[in-house]
C-alpha cells in the first residue's frame, strides 16, 4: 500500500520541508491514481497552530479558589447530585449520576468541600444559566482509593463498556457524547474496524496533537483496551499530515505496544477532515448514508482524547475529571496547552496564559470553525471544550452580509454535498419546510460555506436558527396533539359525569317512590 | 266527539309537519364545507376562546371563510400557523407572532384557597388539587388559555413567560440588513 512507503520516510524523525513537500505530493499520487476514495468539498483554513503545537503540555495549573460542575455537560438527560451542600469529597469521588441510558455521570476533579448547588452561567452559546456543582477545592488533592493494577485483558468486553460509562467518559472531541453507549453500540452492531480520531482539522487547536507526541503508548494502550472492549481485531489512527511528529510518535508507540492491531494512517490536511463520516469514507473506502450511522457500515470513531480517558479509567481507575485543553488566540500572550481540571472558570484558564481582557474582540469556546462564540469567560471548562480563544479583532472576521450572487462556492466547499445557497434563500424567505428538501437535516454545522462565502453571508447560522425553529415547532405540534386529547378526555369524563349524575338521580327517584308504593300496599 | 276531532287533526298537523321538516333537512340541506372540519381537527380542540371566537370550530370557520388570519390561535403557535396556512393556501405572515413568548399558568401558594374553581375550568386538566387543598399547574399540559386567572378569587394564579433554559434556548434569526436578498 502506497502509505507504507512513507512510514518509511518518516521513521527517520527527520522532518525537513523536503520530506514535507514529498509527503505532499506523494498523496496527490495517491489521488490521481485513485487508490484513495475523493474527498468531497472542504476548505484550507490557515493552520495557525504554531502558536502552541511546539509547546509542551502544562500541567502546573493551580487549583482555582472554586470549580463549577455543570450538572448537565454531556448528550443526554443530565446527572443527578448524590452528595449534599457541605459534604467533603475526595479526589474522583462521585459526585452526581447518570439518568437514564444516554448520560453520564460527574466526579470531582479535587479534594474539597460541596459548596453549593445552584444555577451558575453554562458553557454554551447563550451562557444561561443550569445547575451546577459547585465545588471549594481544600488543596489537599487527596484521591479517592484507587485500585491496585488492574489487567483490562482479564475484564469481559461488557465490563469495559460499564466501567467507561461510570468513569463518566464522553467524546473529548467536542461531541460528548457518552462512550460507553458508543461502545455497546459498536459491541451489538459488531463492527470490524475502530478508527482513531486524530485529526484535529480545526485551526488553533493542537490539545490532540500534543496529547499524541507526549503520551502516544497511553493512547494506543487505551485504543487496545477499546478493541477489546469492541471485540473488533482492528484500529486506524487517521492523523493529518501537518502533525507529522505527532504521526512519528504514535507509530512507534503502535509498532511497539500495538499488537499488531493499531495503524496510523496519514491523511490529508484540509477542514474538515475531522469529521467522521469524511473521515471513514478516505480511511475504509465507504460512505455512511446520510441518515444512518458510522456502525451501519461497521466502523466506530473514537477521538484520541477519548482512547487517554479509557486507558486512565480502565488501568488505573482514575474517572475523567481532566483535560487537555489549547488557550490560544491573538490576545494570549502566551498560548499553550493545559491539563486542567473539569469545572475550572475558562477565564482563569486565559489569565493562567496572561491573556489581554481588553484586547479580545470574541471569546471562542472550540476551534473557530465550529466552536461556540461565548458572551463572556466566567463559565467553567466541560469535558466536551477541546480549546478557549481569545481572538482580537483583527483575527474576528467582520460579518456585512451582502446579497447572494449565486456563485456557487458554498456549494463546491461543503463537504456533506449540499447546496446552502439554495437552503438559505429559503431560510430567508421563511419557507424553513422548504429548506428541508434541500438537506437542512443533514447540514453538520461545519462552517466550510460560511468560511468561503464572498458575500460573507452568516450562513451556518442560518442553518442552525431554522433547524432550532423546526425543533420548537415539532415539539408545539406533539404539545398540540397531547393537550388535544387531553381536552377530548375531560369533556369525555364531563359528559359521563353528567350520565351518572342523571342515572344517580333516576335511581334515587325510583327509590324514593318505592317506599310509597310499599307503604300502600301496606 | 270533539276532544277526538281536536286530537286528530293536531296529530294530522304534527305529522304533516313533521315529515315537512324531515323532507326540507334532506333536501335543503346547507353543504357544510368539509375543510371546517378538517381544520377543526388540527385545532387544539381545548376551546379556550384566546382567538375571540366561542370555540375551535367557529374559530375553522372564520380561517376557512378567510375572516381570520392563520395566526390567531396562541396555544397553535407558529407550528399550527404554518400548518394551516399550508393547508389553506394562503400566505403566512408570521411577524405578529414573533413576540409572543410562550406563557404557563404559575400559583402563588401563599394565596391559593383551595377553592378547586379554577381546576373544574381547565381546558386540559392542567391544574391538579382538590377542595381546601393548595393547588398545583402541570406545566407541559398548560395551554396558558388564561381562564384560570379570571375564575381566581383571590388572584393568585398568573400568567408567566416559561424560563428560557438551555433545552429551550434557540438559535435566533441572523441580523442582517438585508431584505429578502
Amino acid at each position: 500500500m502506497a502509505l507504507i512507503d512513507m512510514h518509511a520516510l518518516w521513521s527517520g524523525k527527520q522532518f525537513d520541508i523536503q520530506s514535507l513537500l514529498t509527503g505532499k505530493r506523494f498523496d496527490l499520487n495517491a489521488l490521481l491514481k485513485g487508490s484513495q476514495p475523493k474527498i468531497r468539498g472542504g476548505v484550507h483554513p490557515e493552520p495557525r497552530k504554531e502558536a502552541t503545537a511546539d509547546r509542551p503540555i502544562d500541567t502546573g495549573f493551580p487549583l482555582p479558589p472554586m470549580l463549577y460542575l455543570a450538572l448537565w455537560q454531556h448528550v443526554g438527560k443530565p446527572a443527578e447530585p448524590v452528595v449534599k451542600v457541605g459534604d467533603k469529597v475526595l479526589k474522583g469521588q462521585l459526585l452526581a449520576v447518570s439518568q437514564g441510558a444516554v448520560s453520564a455521570p460527574i466526579h470531582a476533579p479535587t479534594s474539597g468541600t460541596v459548596a453549593d448547588i445552584m444555577d451558575f452561567p453554562s458553557a454554551h452559546p447563550s451562557a444561561l444559566p443550569t445547575p451546577t456543582l459547585l465545588l471549594e477545592p481544600d488543596g489537599e488533592d487527596r484521591w479517592v482509593s484507587l485500585p491496585e493494577k488492574i489487567d483490562p485483558f482479564s475484564l469481559s468486553p461488557e465490563e469495559i463498556s460499564l466501567r467507561v460509562g461510570a468513569a463518566g467518559i464522553v467524546g473529548l472531541g467536542g461531541a460528548a457524547f457518552p462512550s460507553a453507549v458508543k461502545l455497546n453500540l459498536g459491541r451489538r452492531t459488531k463492527i470490524q474496524t475502530l478508527l482513531i480520531n486524530g485529526g484535529e482539522c480545526e485551526p488553533y487547536l493542537t490539545c490532540d496533537d500534543r496529547l499524541m507526541r507526549e503520551r502516544a503508548r497511553i493512547i494506543v494502550d487505551g485504543i487496545l483496551i477499546m478493541l477489546h472492549g469492541l471485540g473488533a481485531q482492528k484500529a486506524i489512527v487517521g492523523i493529518e499530515d501537518n502533525k507529522l511528529e505527532a504521526y512519528a510518535t504514535m507509530r512507534t508507540a503502535a509498532d511497539e505496544i500495538g499488537d499488531g492491531k493499531v495503524e496510523i494512517a496519514l491523511v490529508p490536511s484540509f477542514y474538515p477532515m475531522g469529521w467522521d463520516k469524511q473521515l471513514i469514507g478516505y480511511l475504509t473506502g465507504k460512505e455512511v448514508p446520510a441518515d444512518g450511522r458510522a456502525t451501519d457500515v461497521g466502523v466506530l470513531m473514537h477521538n484520541v482524547g477519548t482512547a487517554y480517558a479509557v486507558q486512565q479509567a480502565i488501568r488505573h481507575g482514575k474517572p475523567l475529571i481532566s483535560r487537555i485543553v489549547t488557550v490560544s488566540g491573538g490576545a494570549v500572550d502566551f498560548p499553550r496547552n493545559i491539563e486542567a481540571p473539569i469545572g475550572a472558570p475558562l477565564a482563569s484558564l486565559l489569565a493562567h496564559c496572561e491573556y489581554r481582557p481588553d484586547d479580545t474582540a470574541r471569546y471562542v469556546m472550540g476551534g473557530p470553525m465550529m466552536g461556540d462564540s461565548l458572551p463572556h469567560p466566567n463559565v467553567p471548562l466541560v469535558k466536551g471544550t477541546c480549546g478557549i480563544l481569545a481572538l482580537t479583532q483583527a483575527e474576528v472576521s467582520a460579518t456585512n452580509a451582502k446579497s447572494c450572487i449565486r456563485c456557487s462556492r458554498c456549494v463546491t466547499a461543503c463537504p456533506v454535498g449540499l447546496q446552502p445557497l439554495e437552503m438559505v434563500a429559503r431560510i430567508r424567505a421563511g419557507q424553513l419546510e422548504q429548506s428541508l428538501k434541500f438537506g437542512l437535516k443533514d447540514c453538520i454545522s461545519c462552517g466550510s460555506c460560511s468560511y468561503v462565502c464572498p458575500s460573507e453571508i452568516p450562513l451556518v447560522h442560518y442553518f442552525k436558527y431554522a433547524n432550532g425553529e423546526l425543533l420548537t415547532r415539532d415539539q408545539a405540534n406533539h404539545k398540540a396533539e397531547q393537550t388535544k386529547k387531553l381536552a377530548e378526555e375531560k369533556l369525555a369524563r364531563i359528559e359521563r359525569q353528567k350520565q351518572e349524575a342523571a342515572a344517580a338521580a333516576a335511581l334515587r327517584k325510583a327509590a324514593a317512590k318505592k317506599p310509597k308504593i310499599t307503604e300502600q300496599a301496606a | 266527539m270533539t276532544i277526538l276531532f281536536a286530537a286528530i287533526s293536531l296529530a294530522a298537523l304534527g305529522m304533516g309537519l313533521g315529515f315537512l321538516l324531515g323532507s326540507a333537512s334532506r333536501y335543503f340541506k346547507v353543504e357544510e364545507n368539509p375543510l371546517i372540519d378538517e381544520i377543526e381537527a388540527m385545532m387544539p380542540g381545548s376551546q379556550c376562546g384566546q382567538c375571540a371566537y366561542p370555540g375551535c370550530r367557529p374559530a375553522a370557520e372564520a380561517l376557512v371563510s378567510g375572516e381570520a388570519p392563520p395566526t390567531l390561535c396562541p396555544p397553535g403557535g407558529k407550528a399550527l400557523a404554518e400548518r394551516l396556512a399550508n393547508k389553506l393556501s394562503i400566505e403566512l405572515d408570521l411577524s405578529g407572532m414573533g413576540d409572543m413568548v410562550p406563557q404557563v399558568a404559575w400559583i402563588d401558594e401563599s394565596l391559593c384557597i383551595g377553592c378547586a374553581r379554577c381546576i373544574k375550568l381547565c381546558p386540559t386538566d392542567a391544574l391538579v388539587g382538590a377542595p381546601k387543598m393548595i393547588h398545583a399547574v402541570v406545566a407541559d399540559a398548560c395551554i396558558a388559555c388564561a381562564k384560570c386567572v379570571e375564575v381566581c378569587p383571590t388572584e393568585c394564579l398568573k400568567m408567566h413567560p416559561v424560563k428560557v433554559n438551555l433545552r429551550l434556548w434557540r438559535w435566533p434569526k441572523p441580523e442582517t440588513a438585508l431584505a429578502g436578498a
